[in-house]
Parts: structure tokens; sequence; C-alpha cells
């Protein structure tokens, strides 16, 4: 039965299982992050608050992280198998016609990763009581953040790899888990392309607004 | 046409490999590019040097003996043909061509560009077979199949078991292979009766040999020179879970 379960395909089934859940949260937190835009804190604080207390939440919370802590480990682990299939590369290099984004896809995960520890370190420490702050006003501690030039190049940065990332991840869940259609993987390889496209452009313009027209 | 190839020469499995460099002059362009390399060996041959090693058997597609990694591609950069297939013609007068072995860990290389695909051959022991009693030829009609599955389950069948899926995928998977084995019976009536322990034995093995993971990169079916699709991966992927 182990090895059923720890198998590589139970790994990506698992990963793409965690993946596409990640991919249903992040337009969440983009509706929440939208009311950033407004001048009056109370709507984006009140949100915050409520994701933060409202008791069904906090077991999506779990969930959450649960999924980010296994997509994160076994697309590592994946990785590290991968590299090893192939000890020694090509000399005449590998010119075969794949998918472009999907060649990248543990380092647009990296630097997500990178991003995901600052923004923890941000935020959601903070609400934990891990790192000193006021978790009742997130609203000053996300426009104080956009100030920072440095801050946004990291943040407009990372959310463009991660459209990357998307792009790839998005239909990739579906074969891995099997989903493969005559008619649906077009329309689903047409809405992963609007979805990373949307997605990183929502994120990017509240970063540019606070930092540039505030 | 004059061409300068660099071909990998390893002496052994054991052995330290490097790419040697070869003047070829007056390649037709009608040769096939075995029958090029033929014509480096009987130079090398006349000259008392080692001839280049390569795998061939039928020279008509349909074996897979043949497969070197050629100018970055399996079988070279015409699509849907094997290497002994490949025609010269579409090289050009004073091209370099860069041609390499297979490379992957459950491929080790055996001499210069021969590599060792005896791995492909486990997964199939471990359950790429029907069990039933031989025999007469069974009524033809005893057990009925679809036609659109029937017809599926040969365009998997097709699979050469080459390893050009390997030998591009850049994390050397075999899911492509492993993939057209379990579709062709999974398809069919005779095929379902066994069709969960295949699939578990058959994946257990590819992970035990050390093949790499599929992340859906599409160079598999890319360089396939039988054209095996990705809908087999994903069929693969369902009779897994199934098989739970």
């Amino acid at each position: 039965m182990n090895k059923i379960l720890f198998s590589s395909l139970s790994k990506k089934f698992v990963m793409a299982l965690a993946g596409l859940f990640l991919l249903f949260f992040l337009p969440v937190h983009l509706i929440i992050n939208l009311m950033l835009l407004k001048s009056n804190p109370e709507p984006f604080n009140r949100a915050a608050h409520f994701m933060a207390t409202f008791p069904v939440i906090k077991i999506v919370e779990v969930v959450l992280l649960l999924a980010i802590i296994i997509h994160i480990t076994w697309g590592i682990l994946l990785q590290i198998q991968n590299w090893f299939a192939r000890p020694v590369g090509y000399a005449g290099g590998n010119k075969s016609e794949t998918s472009f984004f999907s060649r990248f896809t543990i380092w647009t995960g990296a630097s997500v990763l990178t991003f995901l520890v600052l923004h923890f370190f941000n935020f959601y420490f903070i609400k934990l009581g891990f790192v000193p702050g006021n978790p009742d006003d997130f609203y000053s501690v996300a426009h104080s953040l956009f100030k920072v030039p440095a801050y946004n190049y990291i943040y407009l940065t990372c959310f463009a790899l991660l459209g990357l990332h998307l792009y790839h991840a998005f239909s990739s869940a579906f074969q891995t888990l099997g989903l493969n259609h005559r008619i649906w993987t077009p329309v689903v390889n047409v809405i992963a392309w609007v979805y990373a496209i949307a997605i990183p452009a929502g994120f990017a313009f509240i970063s540019l607004t606070l930092w540039l027209f505030r | 046409m004059n061409l300068k190839l660099k071909i990998w020469r390893q002496k052994n499995a054991g052995a330290k490999g490097n790419f040697a460099t070869y003047r070829m002059e007056d390649v037709s362009p009608e040769m096939s590019f075995l029958e090029m390399l033929d014509a480096l060996n009987k130079k090398l041959v006349e000259e008392d040097k080692e001839p280049v090693a390569f795998d061939h058997d039928c020279r008509e597609g349909i074996c897979g003996s043949c497969g070197m990694y050629i100018n970055g591609h399996p079988h070279g950069p015409v699509p849907a043909v094997t290497t002994c297939l490949l025609s010269m013609r579409y090289f050009s007068d004073g091209d370099t061509i860069w041609v390499e072995p297979w490379r992957a860990k459950p491929f080790p290389v055996i001499k210069d560009l021969i590599v060792d695909r005896s791995a492909f051959d486990k997964i199939q022991i471990a359950g790429g077979f029907i069990s039933i009693n031989a025999g007469a030829a069974p009524e033809a009609n005893s057990i009925l199949a679809q036609k659109k599955n029937a017809d599926a389950a040969f365009d998997s069948s097709i699979c050469i078991g080459c390893g050009a899926c390997v030998a591009a995928c850049k994390n050397a998977s075999a899911m492509l292979f492993v993939s057209a084995k379990i579709s062709q019976f999974a398809l069919l009536p005779q095929g379902r009766i066994e069709a969960k322990e295949r699939v578990r034995e058959m994946v257990e093995k590819m992970d035990e040999l050390g093949f790499g993971n599929c992340s859906n990169t599409g160079a598999c079916e890319a360089e396939c020179p039988k054209e095996i699709k990705l809908t087999n991966i994903a069929r693969l992927n369902r009779e897994y879970y199934k098989a739970f």
C-alpha cells in the first residue's frame, strides 16, 4: 500500500489537487486585496478580520497551509528525482518542441516560494503573533509596504513569474488528474491563459496603483 | 554534401566517453542517416580504426532498435521518423551534426551510441500482457469490442519501444511508453480483466528503475516516431487512480 501511496503518480495526483485548491484561493485573495484601493481602511480590515476569525475559514486555512506544504514538498522531491534520472545531459542541447513555460516550472515555483516567505513575515506571522505588528490594521501595513520601491520590484517580478507558473500548472493539473477531453481540454487551456494573465495582473494593478498613484 | 560529425565515442559501459570529430565528404542526399554512418564505418575500418557502434535492425522504422539523439532531437529533427528512415536530404552542405546516445539513468550506455534499453522490457514483464490459454485461434467475434476503442487501442499499440520519449523528456520520464502499453490493453475487453494489477505493477516498476516524473511538457509526443499521443498519459493516470 505504501508503494501505491508514495508512487510517482500518487505524488503528482496529490500535488495537482493541492495546486487546484491554491488556484481557487488566489481569486479570493485578490478580491480582498482590491479593497486596499479604497481610501477607507475599514472594508479591508473587516475582511481580513473575518478571514482570520470565522470558524469555517479557520478550517480552510489549515487545508490551505497543508496544500502549500504538500505542493512544495512533493514538487521539490519529484524535481530532485528528475535531475537524478538524467545524470548526463546532451551536448547538442534539447530542442524538442514543448510547452515553453513547462520547462521552468520548478524555477517559477521557487520564486513564488521566495515571495511566500516574505509575505508570511509581512502578514501571516503577525497574525499568528510570531512577528510584532498590529493584526487589526493590515491595511496600513500593506499601504506602507507598497510605498517601498524595492518591495514593489520584488512583488511585480514574483507575480510575473507566478503567471508563468500558473499557465502551465492550470492545464497540467487536469492532465495529471486524467481529465483529458477532446472538447474540454482546449477550453481548459484557454481558461489557463486567461487565469494566468488576469490574476497576476490584478495583484500588479494594486501594487502599481498604491506605489505610484497614492 | 560535406558534413562534420561530432559523435559520442565510449569504449564500454564503465569507460569515460567523449565526442570525436569526423569529416564526411560527398554524402548523397538520398542516403538514410544509418547508411551515412555505414559509409563512415567503412572509412574507419579501411583506416584501421574502431567503427562507431550503433543499434539497428529492420531499417524500416518498425523495430525500434535504432535510436540516436541528433542535433538536439531523438531520431533527428524530422517529426515522426526513426533514425533509420531519416533522410540525409534534411541536412545541408557544411552542417555540423551532433550524434549522441539516449541519456537517461535507466538507459546506461553500453558502447558509443548503443544504450541498454532492457528497462523497457522489465516494465513490460511487470504487467504488459494478458493471461490467456494458448491454443487454437479463438472465434474473432466471441468477445465484442467497440470499433472506436479497437482503433484507439491499435494507435497505442504501434509504440515500438524505441525510447525516444525518455530521451526527449527533460525529466527522462517513461510515461508515454508505459501509457501506450497500458492503453492498448485498457481499451479492449480482454485487457480489462487484469487492468488494475497491470497498471500498479508497471508504474511500480517504472518508478523502481529510476525514470523521472512526467511534468506534462509534451516533448515525448512531439518526438515520438509513431506519434503516440499525450491522451495516453491521461488514460494511464485515470487507470492508476481507478486501481486503488
